[in-house]
């Protein structure tokens, strides 16, 4: 039973490797496709992308530790990560941090045990002009910015938006099951 | 009003359509660009005085002159559409408010130098930029704009958006073209440099989105309209972002010369109600910190040297009086501490120090002679790493250390800091003051 993409996870591999000389130069692109497929870049990941590419598997593993975004481990189906740099920092991105950790339940760096949120502290997301703000990266791999967060009443519509949006997406921790053949 | 140029279309419902660009008159400049040949552009492109935007603000004609011409090797065009210095969101908005734009200026820029191949390396968190770009870029190839024979001029040009995953070290052009290449972004020697030796082992133009974006205007009105319109050795507008303590954070439009003070009351709307302005920083976290006493200097590269800092990405981050130098300068030291590639020990372990040392001060931790030892911690990781990403952590912890001594100071004759919180930090500190 090993990992396989699925049909449209197969047609955007090909079009990605369809954009570079070598197959190298996809493993960037085709590790962010693998996460939207499989939840989470686990080895057995690795190993098949090491396969499809054909790189050495510590090509791969150079590269897919080297970048923040690679989850190489299950994150919450929701992602919510803080930005707390610069302006964020002036703005009230540590309070909003607080804040996110008293309404989730969870502290920074973890995932709740439903699955559902993880909370990250993270570095400036180009986003300076309306700080606070946060970033989702959602388990389908989608991802969406949410700014102006100190505006009242905005952050409670943001939560209601992101809990009525969770029965949508998958359960990163389940993915790897799905996509086996 | 002045006309605006890079943020014409910003206000413009759904101009990142096609049908709307080109309603707004866009690619109708490529008619005179591909009646243009290489030398006529790059001289178009030096009187222009545009200076690379995305911080070093290197001539981008005379950066196109180390590209070679006449040779049949594959050559390459990369956008440095990694965004990330902290204080800086510019580039963004270009990205998904007028994305054809930057295509335009891609497609002028193929054509002068004889590039066959573009990527547009964006960083991947900014994902409606790339699905804007994308959708434009299909546009654009449907409109017979890429691809084969372009306009019927026997010209070929691909362009494809390449999404990074988060390591800002990619915003430098070799560790960019690293990145390009699926390895870890980490910096390479030059020379050589990527003109000679760059993506793929082949010549490669790396520019910012915003320099690329100007393109279209300097061959429509001129190089000369264009140098005309900034000061000395700075041509054009350029995008300004303003944030921090302000009324009005945002992105706004105004020519190379106008004074911070200026930007701040002119479009920034002042400083927030009951917020005096302590500091700024001109440039993106990298650069040394600003006093109000200067608010009359120029932006611009040679101006703001002058006044003791640089312009960096042009972007502005203002900070009032509750804003403690020790804290943010801590804060700083931690984003190049996780940001450092790792190839470099002098960045690698020094930035980690230099965030020890200045969070220790912070929490009331600092000894006396913790003052010497940052400075002999830092004075260790400049000149002596490959690429300026070290650099970038010595120069705004210096700025803060000498054009505030007394805070420094304040903190460790307190034991503690005065400011009020940012929240969470405090308990971060105590956190560490418990884990030594």
């Amino acid at each position: 039973m090993s990992l396989q993409f699925s049909e449209k996870g197969e047609e955007k591999f090909q079009e990605i490797m369809g954009r570079y000389p070598n197959t190298m130069a996809a493993l960037l692109p085709v590790l962010l496709l693998a996460q939207s497929e499989f939840g989470w870049v686990s080895v057995e990941v690795m190993d098949y992308l090491a396969e499809r590419l054909e790189l050495h598997p510590a090509k791969v593993l150079s590269t897919a530790t080297f970048y923040t975004m690679v989850n190489k481990q299950p994150m919450g189906k929701c992602h919510v990560q803080v930005c707390t740099t610069l302006s964020c920092a002036l703005r009230g991105g540590y309070e909003l941090l607080d804040t996110l950790e008293e309404r989730l339940g969870i502290n920074t760096g973890e995932t709740s045990s439903d699955g559902n949120y993880s909370l990250s502290e993270v570095e400036c997301l180009a986003s300076c002009g309306t700080a606070p703000m946060f970033q989702v990266s959602y388990s389908d791999g989608e991802i969406e910015y949410f700014e102006d967060l100190g505006e009242t009443g905005r952050l409670d519509a943001v939560l209601s938006e992101l809990n009525a949006k969770l029965a949508t997406l998958p359960d990163p921790r389940k993915m790897h099951d799905e996509r086996r053949n | 009003m002045e006309e605006k140029f890079l943020s014409r279309h910003f206000s413009v419902d759904k101009a990142f359509n096609l049908d709307v660009f080109k309603e707004q008159g866009g690619y109708s400049v490529l008619t005179k660009a591909f009646s243009m040949d290489t030398d006529s552009i790059i001289a178009e492109m030096k009187k222009s005085n545009l200076r690379g935007r995305g911080g070093a603000g290197f001539p981008t004609g005379v950066k196109w002159g180390f590209m070679p011409r006449d040779s049949d090797v594959e050559k390459y065009l990369v956008i440095n559409a990694d965004e990330g210095e902290p204080g800086t969101f510019k580039d963004r908005y270009i990205m998904e408010l007028d994305p054809h734009r930057l295509v335009e200026g891609c497609i002028i820029t193929a054509w002068a130098l004889g590039l066959r191949t573009g990527y547009i390396f964006v960083r991947g968190e900014l994902q409606l930029a790339i699905r804007r770009l994308e959708q434009a870029i299909r546009q654009a190839y449907d409109a017979n704009l890429l691809g084969k024979n372009i306009m019927g001029k026997g010209f070929d040009f691909d362009l494809y958006v390449h999404s990074s995953a988060g390591a800002y070290i990619c915003g430098e052009e070799t560790g960019l073209i690293e990145g390009l290449e699926g390895k870890p972004g980490q910096p390479r020697m030059k020379p050589p440099f990527p003109a000679v030796v760059g993506v793929f082992g082949k010549p490669t133009l790396v520019n910012n989105v915003e320099t690329i974006a100007s393109v279209p205007f300097i061959i429509e009105r001129g190089g000369d309209f264009w140098a005309k319109l900034g000061i000395e050795k700075n041509g054009g507008p350029k995008l300004f972002g303003l944030s921090g303590h302000i009324r009005n954070p945002g992105v706004y439009e105004a020519p190379c010369g106008i004074t911070v003070g200026e930007l701040l009351e002119r479009f920034g709307g002042g400083m927030l109600d009951g917020s005096e302005l302590k500091a700024f920083i001109p440039g993106g976290s990298s650069c040394a910190v600003m006093t109000p006493d200067k608010l009359d200097a120029q932006m611009g590269y040679e101006t703001l040297r002058e006044a003791g800092s640089s312009m960096g990405t042009g972007c502005i981050t203002f900070m009032d009086t509750t804003t403690c130098m020790v804290r943010l300068s801590a804060r700083l030291a931690h984003f190049y501490h996780h940001e450092s590639c790792g190839q470099c020990t002098p960045c690698r372990e020094g930035t980690g120090w230099a965030y020890k040392v200045l969070n220790a001060i912070e929490a009331g931790r600092g000894r006396q002679e913790d003052l010497d030892l940052i400075m002999d911690v830092i004075e260790n990781i400049e000149g002596n790493t490959i690429c300026a990403h070290g650099d970038s952590l010595v120069i705004p912890v210096r700025s803060y250390i000498k054009t505030f001594p007394q805070e420094f100071q304040d903190h460790i004759d307190r034991k503690g800091c005065p400011f009020p919180v940012w929240q969470k930090r405090r308990k971060f500190a105590a956190a560490d003051a418990a884990a030594e």
